[in-house]
């Protein structure tokens, strides 16, 4: 990696298929040696054309579609189209729906995140042991999932105007025993990595995002979290009663890989609590209120935004008075997240690159639509 | 007692199987023509062999147990499904392995690339001819038996770049760039580790390495852990285990330089990776934890079950590191081998060098001594690396592992101006 010897520079494509890149995503990397001195993206591979389309279907029927975009956390993309299509018909959702909604998205934060740790974990080579305990923490959660709505991962649960249905009667004490059990699993991973030698050299000042770069980026997320920036839509926005509920937003020093993985444990910490809350005061009556079949919001448009796990998780949604949306855009956060990955990697290693990957956290499905 | 009975010198006195294969040599020798004995003195080295250490530690420690102990590391079953516990798993993988096609790229070179394996299984198997495995179970008593090892056990780096480089691919090259570099710089610390051992029993030969710990009845291991530590750590770098597997780092290199090698080829390396592996283990046994012997319990237990036995205690830390450790990086681990392990080893052999001199020259050889030198060592060994590692700027002190927290949703924190 001096100077003093001369090499030629190569291109090495990261991807489509590679183990780390998550999905098929490609970084075409031009190196020197091990160090990386340009990296391009290149990504629809998975491209869907999900936003086109929706334009064809009514506005119930392109809740499955949302959870096909980030499948990793398909009950907060519901969410997110859901209180876009309701704030563009106004319509209220009823206590108990909203209650039950933020159950379900905490609960999908925190698999995702159990996800997100464990490959990032394995990216910077603890051989799959964390990404397994991630995996069997994150199944008891699928489980609840499949217990409320049938599906694991693509849950097409929340419907405009609350929820599909009311929570199973099992429910509640089966997700009090995962929420007592699910700290000690946070603690057990801090303990395997937190203060882990190789996983700070490997993690610690890798892919620093200074908070400049990151607003300047529009990051979101335990992205802009790690830089240092307290910005949580939950916090921000509020929507779904999340105002109610106490819980506190981790930020990071140094806005580093290490920093947006210790904000990413400490969430699922935060969600825990939520989830806790939530459990406890959850209200009676109806789950959701009743929206025509054929909905025909009125003329207009609509912009809500959730905090999704990967950032700020954003539906557009504008509407002709017709049954079908005429334009639907989402915006994703793993896609805008990523944005940043040139600054972060080019002058590190072909190593530190697979962690910056690693870091952002990304869903292929959610990037390509 | 029908145990006693057995501890004689007759050939079914299991402590030293050379008592069974002796007589047997002999017979050979002496009744069949010269030309049928070099083959028949080999096949029964290779049967016995086989069955004593490549069956149970190859296949079973080194591919079932080492699966199902990763298993149960990350809380999983491992193999349970081929035979009972899923104890036919490895001939099945063995099978599933022969029965593949061995790919070669078109664009490979394709002599080399066939060579590779060949060149990487067969000092694996010489490796093994300098263990002692009993006090006279030793196929060749050598007395250079670690430069013997340190040299051979260096070999297989070739076989690994020419694979690297044959396959035409950049994931390989990248992988055989990364071992050469990495091995070259490990070889270092371990011979000056090495060095040490050499010096303090005063003999090159493993066999007079072992003996001289069974007569002092002290494990060089126990006497000198900083030689015990820098040989773990470099033999885990030559052997490409977690954390140091960056040759075939499976998440940045995709398999380093085996990305493009299929079927047996790659049955080979990965089998032969075991076999180094034990062979690592099987010298550290050796070397450090006093080999065949064990405080006198090898005059009751056979000794070569003894060393199997610690063999693979020893290889079950290399099981244990690849299933928690995550990986450094090439900078950082050459940086280690150059800053940190060849100071420590340096000082580790002028300490025992010391030791040796104030042992042989001053206290008349008294065992009791060793044992005190076992104390300022450990000591000095917690001194030197911990001191050390503070001169090159290790503070884990001042590195924050929780994340700061706030209540409210705002811009940029600075560090320090948190609100609560």
């Amino acid at each position: 990696m001096t100077d003093t010897i001369k090499s030629e520079p190569f291109v090495l494509n990261i991807g489509p298929q590679h183990p780390s890149t998550h999905g098929v995503f490609r970084i075409k990397a031009t190196v020197d040696g091990e160090k990386v001195i340009d990296a391009e993206m290149v990504m629809g591979y998975l491209h869907r054309s999900m936003e086109k389309l929706a334009e064809e279907r009514t506005y119930t029927q392109n809740i499955p579609f949302t959870d096909r975009t980030d499948y990793l956390s398909s009950m907060s993309n519901n969410l997110g189209y859901c209180l876009a299509v309701e704030k563009l018909a106004g319509i209220d959702v009823p206590d108990r729906g909203n209650a039950i909604r933020v159950i379900m998205a905490e609960l999908q934060r925190l698999a995702s995140h159990c996800m997100a740790v464990g490959a990032f974990t394995n990216d910077t080579g603890a051989w799959q042991t964390p990404v397994m305990w991630c995996f069997r923490e994150r199944e008891k959660i699928l489980d609840l999932f499949e217990m409320t709505c049938g599906a694991r991962l693509t849950c097409n649960y929340m419907r405009i105007g609350g929820v599909a249905f009311d929570l199973p009667a099992a429910f509640v004490p089966a997700a009090r025993k995962l929420v007592q059990e699910l700290p000690a699993f946070i603690d057990e991973m801090e303990a395997l990595l937190v203060a882990n030698e190789i996983f700070i050299a490997r993690t610690v000042g890798v892919g620093v995002l200074t908070p400049e770069m990151a607003t300047n980026a529009s990051l979101s997320g335990p992205m802009l979290r790690g830089s240092g920036i307290a910005w949580d839509l939950r916090k921000a926005d509020s929507y779904c009663g999340y105002d109610k509920y106490d819980f506190e937003i981790p930020i990071g020093y140094r806005g580093d890989s290490y920093d947006r993985f210790v904000v990413r444990l400490e969430e699922m910490r935060q969600s825990v609590k939520i989830l806790k809350q939530a459990l406890d005061g959850l209200p009676g009556g109806p789950h959701s209120t009743q929206v025509p079949l054929a909905l025909r919001p009125p003329k207009g448009e609509a912009y809500a935004r959730v905090e999704g796990p990967r950032g700020e998780l954003g539906y557009y949604v504008v509407s002709d008075e017709g049954p079908s949306p005429h334009r639907f855009h989402i915006r994703p956060p793993s896609f805008i997240n990523l944005s940043a990955l040139k600054e972060m990697t080019v002058g590190g290693s072909v190593a530190d690159a697979i962690v910056v990957l690693g870091s952002i956290d990304i869903v292929v499905g959610e990037i390509d639509r | 007692m029908a145990l006693p009975m057995l501890l004689t010198d007759h050939w079914y006195d299991i402590r030293d199987l050379s008592n069974l294969t002796n007589p047997l040599l002999d017979f050979v020798g002496d009744n069949i023509s010269s030309e049928l004995a070099y083959i028949l003195g080999p096949l029964i080295g290779f049967i016995a062999s086989f069955l004593i250490f490549v069956l149970p530690s190859q296949l079973y420690v080194g591919v079932y147990g080492e699966r199902k102990l990763i298993g149960r590391i990350q809380s999983r079953l491992g193999p349970n499904r081929v035979g009972p516990f899923g104890l036919i798993q490895p001939i099945a993988d063995a099978i599933k392995l022969m029965q593949k096609e061995a790919l070669t790229p078109k664009t490979a070179d394709t002599i080399i690339m066939n060579l590779a394996p060949v060149v990487f299984v067969a000092p694996a198997v010489l490796l093994f001819a300098v263990i002692p495995f009993g006090p006279r179970m030793i196929v060749a008593n050598v007395n250079v038996a670690l430069l013997y090892y340190l040299a051979v056990s260096s070999l297989p780096v070739l076989a690994a770049f020419m694979a690297g480089w044959s396959g035409n691919n950049k994931y390989s090259l990248f992988g055989a760039m990364r071992i050469v570099a990495m091995s070259i710089s490990y070889e270092v610390p371990l011979v000056l580790a090495m060095l040490g051992v050499v010096l303090f029993t005063d003999t090159l030969s493993l066999q007079g390495m072992v003996l001289w710990q069974k007569e002092w009845d002290i494990w060089v291991g126990m006497l000198m852990p900083v030689a015990f530590v820098i040989y773990f750590i470099c033999v885990s770098a030559e052997l490409n285990r977690t954390p140091t597997d960056i040759a075939e780092a499976e998440s940045e290199i995709v398999a380093g330089y085996l990305t493009e090698y299929s079927g047996m080829k790659w049955g080979l390396f990965y089998g032969m990776d075991i076999g180094y592996a034990l062979a690592a283990s099987a010298f550290a046994a050796t070397v450090f934890l006093g080999g065949w012997s064990m405080f006198g319990l090898d005059k009751i237990v056979p000794p070569w079950l003894l060393l199997v036995a610690k063999t693979h205690l020893f290889y079950m830390i290399f099981i244990w590191t690849r299933g928690t450790l995550p990986r450094l990086r090439i900078d950082q681990l050459m940086a280690f081998a150059w800053k940190f392990m060849l100071p420590v080893a340096l000082a580790n052999l002028l300490l025992v060098a010391t030791e040796r001199m104030l042992w042989v020259d001053a206290f008349d050889s008294k065992q009791v001594f060793l044992f005190l030198f076992m104390i300022v060592n450990f000591a000095s060994a917690a001194a030197i690396i911990y001191a050390w590692a503070r001169f090159l700027g290790y503070k884990p002190e001042n590195h924050p592992t929780k994340p700061r927290l706030v209540k409210e949703a705002g811009g940029y924190v600075p560090v320090g101006r948190e609100v609560r």
